[in-house]
């Protein structure tokens, strides 16, 4: 017979903020009986069951895919972005991973460019304007040579698919001292640079990107690698090192 | 009713060239003044918005995200079919269509399928070019792997995340398009309602998210890609906020439902564990190549696997079907999965799942040898259910997964309504009864890439429109009734949470139309639905106000469509008399218990009219003509 499901009782000390303009604080709510089974978004959701039985307002958090790929969930919970648990989402971290009694800080990603928008949802818009100002390939659809007409190292091809596995979740801004958004723009950049396809464009994209995420608030890297640590996907520095190279390389290639 | 499904005439592999050709042109200074509203931003809406856009039309692109790179395809784990014969293994444009066609039980049309099977090379060498790192070889060409039973090796992939990778490339070309000023993007918003002005689809009413604001947006044409319904059974595999809303709004506005009953289940999900759970995690079924299926033989047996000897342990699938064994096909893993679970077998804490054993595999081929087909897998597994699949075996269960039914679309993928596009799983059109693994990109990037930016110019230029503001009444009457659905979800303020409802839900559909469906069972759930829908209006409760952030409103106003929708499913799995792909009528099964088709009396569409709340929707068929092959009966005994 297997053991019956442990169940936790837990305090959470999370972050309440009606919107945007309004002023946050922490509320302390005793949460009983929690299934060790349970992803701490569904611990979330059986909150928002209690608060909502009892009247009160539900705290508000995005989620979607609800397996760790479409980087909707986040939240920083005990002092992590997306919690202790290495390489997980917020939504692929099991309660199991708590202590009966624990208290539990949660607090929304935390940037000058992500404005709260409710609770522990933040306006992560930001960005899209920098995928914007050049995270792509410019080619249109139709008159694509064969797919095999351009051979790709498989050793390039991994490096490239090693960073594109970036899911935009905002972790590494909400980690950084600085709130740089650096690991997410060198993500794009390193595989798109890496990549033939991309080019012809690197230069041009490599200034935009970095133009755009100064633009919008972000800060600059400063070497902690706190975003690396905290990267769900486990994308490496190396990228932006990568960055750096493509950027000093677009200075002297492009005239402004 | 009169429905035409405009194939162009011709050999099938000239109908699409001859279309393309006869589908008249809109003139490209002229293409700036179409406006068209994008519902949605996965791999149909993405491509629609982005290849569109580059045309020069100017577009309106809605999401319910947060951002448009979140949309479901992004989970999309095996990879995308497509034709190229790269492997020189004896494929074909010819043989994906005939797998296609076969795969789903005959129940899709010849001409959208062949079109689907000429389209996939031509997805391939657009994605490479938009850079994305698809796996490769050691001499740099494209890697492929042969996926969900097919024969030959056809499927391109990018680790365990092809979708992802192909949606992130869509979403590429579409913020390339944002930037330009092609593409107005409206992250945040839900439809509420389509407005329809003179029989065309001119504009929609959406809910901004954020303020709780109702907006209205016109335009010369509506397109459709806001997925499936698989959410219906409450565990699914899909997103949170995947729902079938907008096109049940179109449903309810005129555009005819087609094969609603025809749903997707999964075999090798992971089990829920309780009433908490909010969703079902899929992996990947090829652990069914080395995994090995069983229940304890008697039940009511509560031993740790461990402690079963052989000779307890039933082999159900190897012993059923000693031919195919584990490997049988989605539908038939499922329902043998459920039926054993029914019949008192079910292992884990809910008893709701199923072994999927490696111990033999790791002992004939080494752990090492498993690790590096299932790592990740099973490394997935562990995360969520903390137990090692190299130790102990792995617990199944089927979920929900795809939903092949959808709105009806002709050749041109448009709705009965002119003006109104339905696009990937949102439509009917392509997987019949039953959809092949890798095929759903596959589907939404043919439409999103390939079809539309040629269909909707020959609409344009073949159509009227008169000029059209927001003013019209017709928004205003939308706008309307959408204020008026909220504010009525909101005044009922009654003792039980949307999440609770939608629960019930679910069960009711999972139970009696789920893998395996009768009448009697069906003919309870239509009294079960009517109840909990009376229920619903009388006693939900949802917190909060409809003029700011709200999800619990969000949730309580899809669950209001889920509810009256799923009557339409339960219609339609009744009306079909026969058992055909994911169609499982307990009725109409052989005497091995296989799934018996009558294509005398249902080789059809089935389609669905709508005729107002509690009102029995009308029922059309569309016949389904098969000049190029000829109808088979599978066996996998």
């Amino acid at each position: 017979m297997k053991k019956l499901p442990k169940t936790l009782n837990l305090t959470l000390k999370i972050w309440r903020q009606q919107g945007p303009q309004s002023k946050g604080r922490f509320e302390k709510i005793p949460v009983k009986n929690v299934s060790v089974h349970m992803s701490f978004i569904e611990l979330l959701d059986s909150v928002n069951e209690q608060l909502t039985l009892e009247g009160r307002d539900p705290i508000a958090f995005d989620n979607d895919c609800r397996e760790g790929i479409c980087g909707a969930c986040g939240a920083v919970v005990e002092g992590r972005a997306h919690g202790p648990e290495k390489a997980t989402t917020l939504c692929q971290l099991h309660m199991r991973k708590f202590s009966d009694g624990d208290t539990i800080v949660v607090e929304p990603f935390r940037a000058r460019a992500f404005k709260v928008v409710k609770d522990l949802v933040v306006d992560r818009s930001a960005l899209d304007k920098i995928i914007q100002s050049g995270g792509y390939i410019s080619v249109n659809t139709g008159g694509s040579p064969d797919a095999n007409a351009l051979p790709i190292a498989q050793e390039t091809a991994d490096k490239a698919m090693d960073a594109a596995a970036c899911i935009g979740c905002g972790a590494c801004v909400a980690a950084c001292p600085s709130a740089s958004a650096m690991l997410f723009v060198s993500a794009k950049v390193s595989q798109l640079a890496l990549l033939p396809q991309g080019k012809p464009e690197a230069a041009k994209r490599a200034m935009s990107m970095v133009k755009t995420m100064d633009g919008c608030g972000f800060g600059n890297c400063s070497n902690h690698r706190e975003c690396e640590n905290t990267c769900p996907k486990e994308i490496s520095i190396v990228n932006i090192a990568r960055l750096n190279r493509e950027f000093f390389k677009a200075s002297f290639a492009l005239e402004e | 009713m009169q429905l035409d499904a405009k194939i162009p005439g011709g050999s099938l592999e000239e109908k699409w060239d001859r279309h393309r050709f006869d589908l008249k042109l809109v003139n490209p200074a002229n293409k700036r003044k179409f406006e068209i509203i994008v519902i949605g931003t996965g791999l149909a809406g993405g491509s629609a918005s982005a290849s569109l856009a580059e045309l020069g039309y100017h577009i309106k692109t809605f999401c319910i995200q947060d951002s448009p790179r979140r949309a479901h395809s992004i989970a999309a784990q095996g990879g995308i079919n497509a034709a190229k014969n790269y492997q020189n293994d004896g494929d074909s444009i010819w043989r994906l269509f005939y797998d296609t066609i076969k795969g789903g039980d005959f129940r899709s049309r010849e001409a959208n399928v062949y079109r689907l099977a000429q389209l996939s090379n031509n997805i391939i060498d657009h994605c490479v070019a938009q850079g994305i790192p698809f796996a490769r070889d050691y001499g740099g060409l494209l890697d492929n792997r042969s996926f969900g039973g097919a024969q030959v090796s056809r499927t391109f992939y990018a680790r365990g995340q092809t979708g992802q990778q192909l949606l992130l490339g869509a979403y590429g070309a579409l913020m390339r398009q944002v930037a330009a000023g092609n593409v107005e993007m409206f992250p945040r918003r839900e439809m509420l309602d389509l407005v329809v002005v003179n029989d065309q689809a001119r504009g929609i009413v959406a809910r901004n998210l954020i303020n709780g604001e109702i907006e209205s947006y016109a335009a010369d044409a509506v397109i459709l890609t806001s997925g499936g319904y698989g959410n219906i059974y409450y565990l699914s595999t899909n997103a949170e906020s995947s729902n079938v809303g907008a096109c049940f709004r179109a449903y309810q506005r005129g555009a005819l439902f087609a094969n609603p009953c025809f749903t997707q289940i999964h075999p090798t999900c992971i089990p829920h564990t309780g009433d908490h759970q909010s969703k079902l995690t899929l992996m990947s079924e090829s652990l069914r190549n080395d995994g090995r299926v069983w229940v304890p033989r008697n039940t009511g047996d509560i031993r740790e696997p461990q402690d079963i000897p052989e000779s307890d342990r039933f082999y159900f699938l190897e012993e059923k079907y000693p031919s195919f064994g584990n490997l049988v096909p989605r539908d038939v893993a499922s329902r043998n999965a459920k039926e054993q679970c029914d019949a008192g077998r079910g292992v884990g804490l809910t008893r709701c799942a199923v072994y999927l054993d490696f111990s033999d595999a790791i002992q004939r081929d080494g752990k090492d040898v498993i690790a590096k087909k299932y790592g990740n897998l099973f490394e997935m597994y562990e995360r969520i259910s903390d137990e090692s699949p190299y130790k102990t075996p792995m617990m199944i269960f089927p979920a929900s997964h795809y939903t092949m039914g959808g709105l009806w679309v002709d050749y041109n993928l448009m709705s009965n309504i002119p003006g109104l596009f339905v696009l990937g799983e949102a439509n009917f059109s392509d997987h019949g009864a039953n959809r092949l693994g890798a095929s759903a990109l596959m589907q939404g990037l043919a439409d999103g890439y390939f079809i539309i930016p040629y269909t909707i110019g020959g609409y344009f230029a073949g159509t009227t429109l008169e000029p059209i503001t927001t003013g019209h009444a017709a928004f205003n009457q939308a706008v309307q009734e959408g204020q008026a659905k909220l504010q009525r979800l909101m005044s009922i303020q009654g003792k039980r949470t949307v999440d609770n409802i939608f629960r019930e839900l679910g069960k009711i559909m999972w139970e009696y139309c789920g893998m395996s469906r009768n009448a009697e069972g069906l003919d309870k759930a239509l009294q079960l639905l009517q109840n909990l829908r009376a229920e619903f209006w009388d006693n939900v409760l949802v917190p909060g106000t409809d003029k700011n952030f709200n999800k619990s409103l969000e949730k309580a106003e899809r669950l209001a469509n889920s509810l009256e929708f799923a009557e339409t499913m339960v219609f339609d799995a009744l009306t079909r008399n026969e058992s055909c792909g994911s169609h499982f009528r307990t009725e109409f099964q052989t005497e091995e218990g296989e799934a018996r088709r009558d294509d005398e009396n249902f080789c059809h569409v089935s389609i669905w009219e709508y005729q107002g709340q509690e009102e029995r929707p009308a029922f059309h068929k569309e016949p389904l003509v098969f000049e190029n092959v000829e109808l088979s009966q599978r066996s996998y005994k």
